[in-house]
């Protein structure tokens, strides 16, 4: 259901069944290692090209939920997936080997909730009875199409930002009576905003704008008070790109907790890991979300919170042909029933 | 949109962002580049010393295999993955050596190999270094050709 400009209330309250997330090397020596169902010791996963070993990470995601949920492909209606590759080939190609009917989405690092948010709203009004949604990203192939080769020795800015080797999905299901599972309770779509940054070594300065006004219109259109959430997590604004938003909120009259205000991309390593300004890509928010922020609701830690997805929509070809970078972000909210 | 057509909404933001932006340590960049460059320069010296000790060269003929030698390594330090680390360090001064070409187009060359050895590594191994590549025979034409110019017209 429609409320206010932007957002939609899940009346029926779809739950997350059940989530699987994978990862690579780098995030298991990280901060939430314990928090991933698949680990891999190697960036190349057995696979002969970073691409697919991307493939891969998802596939497994996915896999996982299905069997965490004890659901066989075949009971699931759709499939919603995205990722940071040309074209999303990675995600497509898993959907060719999953054989689920397929959406494709796009929407940078955002992607994981643009996901969840088109889940709900099909399985809320009984579209479906299972969605399974997933985003990923692999850091080598990211860089390859993004940046400069992995080897090549460029000093990165302490404004950079470290991709992500990860993929998290979620099996979305319509809600069965008195289970007690994490539910999405209502979403807010965001539109692009560009605020004429132009230094691809600084998404979250450039995505910050995106995530204020995302969260802005959801407190606005929902007519709730940041109070309401025991966590509002952003998806990968960094160091930066989290202090400005928190900055621009508090400029838009939302007084949010500083402690309850919290960025996936700085959750994911350990302050020792050469990082720079933090996590970013579209399986940070994923794998952070699907993974360990879940099981953090499932002990208690949080009841209610607000996931908002930050992607920079650019490419390499805009940034060369000096376009700004515009910028989006979605947010589900998540509650524990 | 270009910088000149910012609007004032954006100028008032960058204006924040400014704020909360890391800056990049340039003193600190500047000392470790100074001292990572000259060791790379002090090993070149080296094994240019090396090849005029050990074998028949000359200060004048050393160079080029002295080059060659610092490409050998920057090739094995790039194909381990140390370049990149100490690329992360070093900044400009591992990047501007002869080691720092090498890397770039080492790099490339790894990094497509999995796109087959035509149109991977032969298409993509000059994307970072083919710019220098031109750009440096391009400007070494017009100094010569200004050099030309001064010895007919007999100014040097």
């Amino acid at each position: 259901m429609l409320k206010g400009k932007q957002s939609w209330v899940f009346q029926n309250r779809p739950v997350i069944a059940a989530a699987g997330v994978s990862g690579g090397p780098f995030e298991a020596n990280g901060n939430l290692s314990e928090d991933f169902d698949v680990l891999h010791d190697d960036l190349w996963m057995g696979e002969d090209s970073y691409e697919k070993a991307h493939r891969i990470l998802l596939e497994e995601a996915g896999q996982t939920a299905l069997n965490k949920a004890n659901v066989q492909k075949e009971d699931v209606q759709f499939y919603i997936a995205g990722d940071l590759i040309n074209q999303i080939t990675p995600s497509s190609l898993s959907a060719r080997t999953i054989q689920i009917p397929y959406f494709g989405v796009f929407g940078a690092c955002s992607t994981s909730m643009e996901g969840l948010a088109l889940a709900s709203f099909i399985v809320n009004y009984r579209g479906a009875d299972h969605v399974l949604t997933g985003a990923s990203s692999h850091n080598a192939a990211v860089e390859k199409q993004f940046r400069y080769p992995t080897e090549y020795g460029g000093q990165k800015p302490p404004t950079a930002q470290w991709t992500v080797t990860g993929a998290g999905a979620a099996l979305v299901s319509a809600n069965a009576a008195g289970s007690n599972l994490p539910v999405t309770t209502s979403a807010t779509i965001g539109k692009v905003i560009d605020m004429g940054l132009t230094d691809p070594f600084n998404m979250g300065g450039a995505m910050a704008p995106a995530a204020a006004d995302t969260i802005t219109a959801h407190f606005k259109d929902m007519q709730l008070d940041p109070s309401h959430y025991d966590l509002i997590v952003t998806g990968d604004l960094g160091r930066i790109g989290q202090e400005t938003a928190y900055e621009l909120l508090k400029n838009n009259g939302l007084n949010i907790d500083r402690e309850k205000f919290k960025d996936c991309g700085l959750m994911i390593y350990k302050d020792d890991q050469p990082v720079q300004s933090g996590g970013s890509g579209a399986g940070c928010s994923a794998a952070v979300l699907y993974g360990h922020l879940l099981n953090q609701m499932k002990q208690g830690t949080y009841r209610r919170i607000l996931v908002v997805a930050t992607g920079a929509l650019l490419s390499p070809l805009t940034f060369q042909q000096s376009e700004s970078i515009p910028c989006i972000a979605h947010a589900v909210s998540i509650e524990m029933t | 949109m270009s910088k000149k057509t910012k609007t004032p909404e954006q100028q008032q933001y960058e204006k924040l962002e400014q704020k909360h932006e890391l800056k990049r340590p340039v003193l600190k960049n500047c000392i470790r580049a100074f001292w990572v460059g000259g060791l790379i320069c002090v090993v070149g010296q080296a094994i240019t010393y090396f090849y005029i000790y050990f074998f028949n060269f000359t200060e004048q003929t050393a160079g080029n295999p002295t080059v060659a030698t610092m490409i050998f390594i920057s090739m094995l330090l790039t194909g381990f993955g140390v370049y990149d680390r100490l690329g992360q360090f070093g900044g400009a001064g591992s990047a501007v050596p002869v080691t720092g070409f090498g890397n770039a187009v080492i790099s490339a060359a790894i990094e497509h190999r999995t796109e087959g050895f035509v149109l991977g590594v032969g298409g993509n191994m000059f994307k970072l270094a083919g710019s220098v590549i031109l750009f440096g025979v391009f400007s070494a034409f017009v100094v010569a050709l200004i050099k030309t110019l001064l010895i007919i017209w007999g100014v040097i």
